[in-house]
Order: C-alpha cells, then sequence, then structure tokens
C-alpha cells in the first residue's frame, strides 16, 4: 500500500465494556466499517469506512458507540482549510471529478435566519388558532386578469387549472433510481394522506403509484424518462425539469450500474445502459422553444394539467421567471442553492447558485412590476427545514414550498452525504434490496404526516401571532418580516425593513 | 372529419381532432401547432405545413403531411407512425422512444437526438435527403437512417452521435461524415446489417414511391456507439 495522505474524518468510538459483541453494527454498516475478531471474540472498525450516517450508533442495542470527529489535525492556516488539503489528496490521487450529494453544506448565510417575525399586541388582537378557524389551504395555478360575464351577467369560468393543498407545503421531486422504492412508496402515500403533493422526479412513475395520481406531480426532463401519455395524464400537475438547485447547468447522469429492472422498467431504458439526462434541453434554446414544450404538454393532457416550470436560483433568475411566466407555465419553481441532490460536483454544489430567500424575492418583485404576478405561482425549494422557514417563505411572496431534504431526514436520513454510493444505511438513497427493506413504509409515511401535522400547526400559531387567519392574506406580506444584521442590500432585495424600524 | 386549420386556430383544431376517434384530413394548415399531440391509433392526413410538435408524445396515430413539416415532430413519441413528403425541421422525433418516423426529404439539426429503446419499442427514422448537425446526440437506442438520396455529399452534417450509447445510424454515402467524436465507431454496413434495415428500406420505397435500385445504389455505413457508459468520467467519493 502507498501512502495514505488521508487521515479519516471520524473516528468509531466503542465502549468495549459496553459492548456484548452482538454484531448488529457489523450487519447494519454497508460501508464495512465494523468487522468481528474471531481469535479475540471483539469487535474493531476502520474509521476511514465510516460516513457517519449513526445507523450502528442508532441501533446498537447497548449504546456501547459514538462517533467523534477526528481531533487529528493540520498545522492551524486560515486560508488552507484541512478539507481544502484534503480534496486536493483525494484529486491528485485519482484524477477525478470531486462528487457530493445533498445541499450545499459551506457556509454561506441563510437569511431565513436573519429575518424576524411579527407578532400582534394590543392593537390588533392575534388569533387562537385552537378556537378559531384557520385556513392554510392554497390553490396553486395561474389566475385569470379579470372576472368576466356573459351578456346574461353570469360568471364566465375562466380559472386555469388548480392544484389544491392543505397546507402550502409539498414534496419536491426525488427520482425512484436516487432514491428507493419504499422512500417513494412512503413519500406518496404520506401526501395522499395529508392533502398535499408529491413529485416523481425525472425516472418516470412506478406502476404501483399510479393510484396516487391525483397526489402527483410528473415530472418531464431533458432526458424524458418513462414520459409517455398516459404518464402525463396521471398526476394532478406536471412539471418540466430545467434545473435543480444543487447543481445548476448541470445534467443528470444515473450510472448504468443503478438501472436494475424496476428502475428501467419506470424510466423505459434498458437495464444497465447509462441514464442521461443532457445538461440543457436541446429543444430549448429560448422562452420561445420552453413555451412550445409547455403546449405541448397541455395539448397532450387536454388542457386539464397545471404546467409547472422549474429551475435553480441563478444570478438573472428574476428576468428567467419573467420569460417562464410568459411562456404559459402556470407556475414556477425554484430551487435555491441548498437544494439536496443525490449526487452532484462538489464544486457545482458548493459555488453555483443563489440562496433562495434573496431569488425568491427578487422574482416576486419583478412579477409584480410587470403586472403579472398573478400568471404564475411561485413554489420554492432548497432549503426549508422548518414551519418557521414555510412562513418566512410565504411572506417572500411564495405560493408554497417544495421540502426535499426535510422529508428525508423524516425518513431516517442523517445528512451523511454518500447519497452517490447508493449504499444509504437508512435505505433511502440506495437500490440494494436489504438496505431498502430497512425502511419501513408503513412507519416512514407516518413519520412524514406527523412532521407536516406539526408543521401546519406550527404555522397557524405563527400566522394567529400575527392577526392572521389565512395563507392568502400572509402571502407577500413582508411587513410581517424584518432583518437583523443585514445591509442595505440584502434588505432591498429582500424588500423588508430592519428590525427596530 | 375534414378541418380547415387556419380558420379554427391551432387551439380548436386540436380540440376537434381530440373530439373524434374518426380519421381526420385537415386543409389549409399553416403552421398550427402540436396536431396530433398525444394521438392514438387513426390517420391524420395533412394538406399543408403542420408548425412545430407535431405529434408530440404520439401514442399510436398515423399522421400523414402532404407538405414540409417544422420543428420538433415526434417529440417524445411513444407508437406510431408520420410520413413527411417534404422536408422536416429541427429536433425530429427527440426523445423518441416507439414508431416511426419517414422523411421524404431533408431534416434539420439535431435529429433523433436522444431517442431510446425500450422492450419490444424500438423508434425508427428514415430520412430521405441529408440532415443537419447533432444527428442522433446522445443515442440511446432505436434506429435512424439517413439516405441522402438528392446529394453526392455525405447527408450528415457535423459532430454525428455525440454522446452516443446505444442504438445505431445508418448513412448511405460515397465519403465518411466530418468530426465524428470519439464515442462512435464506424463501418461499412455488412450483409447482415442490411438484411435487418431491408423492411424498412422497401416501406421507405413504396412510401415515397422511390425504386429499391436507387436506394441501394450507394454503400451503406454503420455507426454504433462504443460504449454503453460513455459519461464514466472518472468520480471521486468526496
Ligand atoms: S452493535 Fe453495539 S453491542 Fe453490538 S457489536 Fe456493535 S458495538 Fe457491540
Ligand atoms: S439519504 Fe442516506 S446516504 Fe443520503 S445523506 Fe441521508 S442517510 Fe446519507
Amino acid at each position: 500500500m502507498g501512502v495514505q495522505y488521508i487521515y479519516p474524518e471520524y473516528e468509531i468510538v466503542r465502549n468495549q465494556e459496553r459492548c456484548i459483541v452482538c454484531r448488529v453494527c457489523e450487519r447494519q454498516c454497508a460501508n464495512e466499517a465494523h468487522e468481528y475478531l474471531k481469535d479475540s471474540n471483539k469487535m474493531v472498525s476502520d474509521d476511514a469506512k465510516c460516513v457517519n450516517c449513526h445507523r450502528c450508533v442508532a441501533l446498537c442495542p447497548t449504546r456501547a458507540l459514538k462517533i467523534v470527529k477526528s481531533p487529528h489535525t493540520f498545522k492551524e492556516n486560515s486560508n488552507w482549510s484541512g478539507k481544502a488539503i484534503n480534496e486536493i489528496y483525494k484529486q491528485a490521487e485519482s484524477g477525478g471529478v470531486l462528487l457530493s450529494s445533498m445541499g450545499n453544506p459551506e457556509n454561506y448565510p441563510v437569511y431565513f435566519d436573519k429575518i424576524l417575525l411579527n407578532a400582534s399586541q394590543v392593537t390588533n388582537p392575534s388569533i387562537d388558532p385552537l378556537r378559531e378557524p384557520m385556513e392554510t389551504r392554497v390553490f396553486l395555478g395561474a389566475k385569470p386578469e379579470k372576472i368576466e360575464r356573459d351578456e346574461k351577467g353570469r360568471l364566465i369560468r375562466n380559472l386555469p387549472p388548480q392544484i389544491q393543498l392543505s397546507m402550502p407545503i409539498m414534496f419536491s421531486a426525488m427520482s425512484y433510481g436516487s432514491i428507493s422504492y419504499n422512500a417513494h412508496e412512503s413519500l406518496a402515500r404520506a401526501a395522499a394522506e395529508l392533502g398535499i403533493l408529491y413529485n416523481t422526479g425525472e425516472g418516470g412513475l412506478h406502476e404501483d403509484f399510479y393510484k396516487y395520481g391525483k397526489h402527483t406531480i410528473v415530472q418531464v426532463a431533458s432526458g424524458r424518462f418513462g414520459v409517455h401519455k398516459a404518464y402525463l395524464n396521471s398526476g394532478a400537475a406536471i412539471e418540466i425539469k430545467m434545473g435543480q438547485g444543487a447543481k445548476p447547468g448541470i445534467g443528470g447522469h444515473l450510472p448504468g450500474e443503478k438501472i436494475g429492472r424496476d428502475i428501467s422498467r419506470t424510466r423505459m431504458i434498458p437495464e444497465g445502459t447509462d441514464a442521461i439526462s443532457p445538461a440543457p434541453h436541446h429543444d430549448i434554446y429560448s422562452i420561445e422553444d420552453l413555451r412550445q414544450l409547455v403546449y405541448s404538454l397541455k395539448e397532450a393532457t387536454n388542457y386539464e394539467k397545471p404546467v409547472i416550470v422549474k429551475i435553480a436560483a441563478v444570478h438573472n433568475v428574476a428576468a428567467i421567471a419573467s420569460g417562464i411566466a410568459r411562456s404559459g407555465a402556470d407556475m414556477i419553481a425554484i430551487d435555491g442553492f441548498r437544494g439536496g441532490t443525490g449526487a452532484a460536483p462538489t464544486r457545482i454544489r458548493d459555488h453555483v447558485g443563489l440562496p433562495i430567500e434573496l431569488a425568491l424575492a427578487s422574482v416576486d418583485k419583478r412579477l409584480r412590476d410587470e403586472g403579472i404576478r398573478n400568471r404564475v405561482s411561485i413554489i420554492v425549494g432548497g432549503s426549508i427545514r422548518s414551519s418557521a422557514d414555510v412562513v418566512k417563505a410565504v411572506a417572500l411572496g411564495a405560493d408554497a414550498v417544495y421540502i426535499g431534504t426535510a422529508a428525508l431526514i423524516a425518513l431516517g436520513c442523517h445528512l451523511c452525504r454518500s447519497c452517490h454510493t447508493g449504499k444509504c444505511n437508512w435505505g433511502i438513497a440506495t437500490q440494494r434490496e436489504d438496505l431498502v427493506k430497512r425502511l419501513n413504509p408503513n412507519i416512514g409515511y407516518k413519520r412524514l404526516v406527523n412532521l407536516l401535522t406539526a408543521w401546519q400547526h406550527e404555522i397557524k400559531e405563527m400566522m394567529g401571532g400575527m392577526g392572521i387567519n389565512s395563507i392568502e392574506a400572509l402571502k407577500g406580506n413582508r411587513l410581517m418580516l424584518r432583518g437583523v444584521g443585514l445591509n442595505e442590500k440584502e434588505l432591498e432585495i429582500l424588500g423588508i425593513k430592519h428590525a427596530g424600524e | 372529419m375534414y378541418l380547415l386549420a387556419h380558420q379554427l386556430g391551432f387551439r380548436a383544431l386540436n380540440e376537434k381532432i381530440r373530439g373524434t376517434s374518426e380519421d381526420v384530413v385537415i386543409e389549409e394548415c399553416y403552421g398550427e401547432r402540436f396536431i396530433g399531440a398525444g394521438a392514438t391509433g387513426r390517420t391524420i392526413t395533412i394538406n399543408g405545413t403542420p408548425g412545430n410538435a407535431l405529434g408530440a408524445y404520439l401514442d399510436g396515430a398515423t399522421i400523414v403531411v402532404n407538405g414540409n413539416a417544422q420543428d420538433a415532430v415526434g417529440d417524445t413519441m411513444n407508437d406510431g407512425k408520420i410520413i413527411i413528403h417534404g422536408n422536416a425541421g429541427d429536433a425530429l422525433g427527440y426523445a423518441m422512444r416507439g414508431g416511426k418516423i419517414l422523411v421524404k426529404g431533408n431534416a434539420g439539426y439535431r435529429t433523433g437526438i436522444h431517442m431510446k429503446e425500450y422492450q419490444d419499442k424500438k423508434p425508427v427514422i428514415v430520412v430521405g435527403g441529408y440532415v443537419g448537425s447533432f444527428l442522433g446526440e446522445y443515442l440511446a437506442g432505436g434506429l435512424i437512417i439517413v439516405l441522402g438520396l438528392n446529394t453526392e455529399e455525405c447527408p450528415v452534417g457535423n459532430f454525428t452521435g455525440t454522446g452516443m450509447h446505444g442504438g445505431e445510424i445508418f448513412i448511405r454515402t460515397q465519403k465518411m461524415p466530418k468530426n465524428l467524436p470519439k464515442q462512435v465507431c464506424h463501418s461499412p454496413a455488412e450483409e447482415a446489417d442490411m438484411d435487418r434495415i431491408r423492411d424498412i428500406l422497401s416501406e421507405f420505397s413504396e412510401t415515397f414511391n422511390i425504386g429499391m435500385d436507387e436506394i441501394l445504389g450507394k454503400p451503406f455505413h454503420r455507426l454504433t456507439p462504443n460504449a454503453k457508459n460513455p459519461y464514466k468520467q472518472l468520480y471521486t467519493n468526496n
């Protein structure tokens, strides 16, 4: 073996006094970090294989295990962090592009954490959600310019197709292939029970899940995997994926080894071939071309399904959104640079895109300034971590939010950011049967329902505190927001005042 | 059912087409888009020039165009047949998964890109004339044949088959295409290869009344991918 440049990031600490050598950790770790030594009847571990997913820690019956950050360190250097050095070692060794997963973990500002909500005192009474009705229902879709009546004065029904949500939250696009069958089932069933929608992602729809169609957004990406007429008609809405927050400007690539029998059937490609979604749609080089895809989808579904166009938040997002609003799309989904992914080049994930808070505020403003805000609903994601983020996003102008990472965490994800290895010990980002089995959809869906039921309650409480009893009255209501520790420019873009003003 | 496209406009026209299960003949077609989107089992005949995205998501219907067609014909087509007695525009058969597209004349850029096959579905495009650059980019399955019946030059543009990882392309030509990317292998078509495409060539011959002798009057070259996984770029876990 050559020189080992990289010292493991984590240490697996085993309390030998507590360990009863049950070998659970050995069986649970798909990375094979634990090993049983027969001769000494002892467990040992290889720190280098640990991805810090906590599976063994959670299952050890005697709490004998913990994972700690290794105190081993390079000589202190404010410029050359240990991470920067290690990444160079990895690339010098392999010549490879650094590949990561989940959302951008770097230390960029999180604007949601620098925004505070208002509450009523004295003059405008707050509302108690336990005794008064609170409306969290939202309808997404284009809203007509004006009310029209026929010659007899009757209302002309000119409302384009809408989707109805019991609360302004949906599960964002995660394809079958990037996550497991059981994860998909959990999302689909939770969406149905909660009265919200989940999103197939670009991998087609498994035949077992057509029955959740009313609660499904079907996605169409540049690779068009699994896209056919029945698929398009099976969902409540169609989403055109132009981009993703974790990897703006980058396409998708599911390697052939992950295209097993079932995945091949939902993607409608042969087993073992790469599933390549090119970065651009090669039939879309302009807003006019986008319009064509939007309308061809509407034609194929008899104008019954609203069409969402999903983009990554990038520097020109407001101008792009304005184009999308004019393309005939019913909704725009904007994915911030902290959005999760099953695999993305590290450099792209960590250095490209925009914080969703700024993108949302500028898109909402631009569409209002242009008088076309009614033409589209705005959905934002990447990353919404709590009900407070939801409330802040709605007050910044969002009609609804997408949650992806938060939903996976509810299913057991420990954010070890190793989804791209396909060995998710929690049965989420994997296709390995023995691992998939670990996620029980009967429990998984319930956990998702619990999470969002709790969030809905919290949303009602926060709204009630502000004296607001419906999401509609909260939407774009920036008076309910104040910034802390933000500069003038940031406040200007967010369209909010500083705390104390 | 007879329909006058121009009078109706594309939305009303397509609504009428969706509203019937009869065969449809469309007259006075001046660029109306999305004709036959998702249509199933019957024949739609168009006399004129249909607009973009003709037969998108087509699911079994036959579309005959007596005239030229524009961009994005047969986008994500699943099944059926499109016959064009003229030229077609760019992105013909984008991501098509099944069925056949026969074009008598030329086709534009990005013909047949991202076509794929699946189980018994195998999409086929035959172009009688020449095509623009980027033919069969990202090709993942299916069959593309370019005949170049109207030219002495090689009938394809630059960068044919970039990112190709499945399927095959036949080009009837004496001269090899320029700028073939490294994902593509090419060789003269052998007897066995020709046997496999003979049926579709005779279908083309009968459809457009062009003699088989003429079609077979020049050698065919066959392009195939040299790997199923062209983007197996070396990644490093981080
Ligand atoms: S799971 Fe815990 S008790 Fe069992 S072998 Fe591993 S460390 Fe020991
Ligand atoms: S989904 Fe699995 S592999 Fe991905 S971060 Fe979560 S626990 Fe790790």
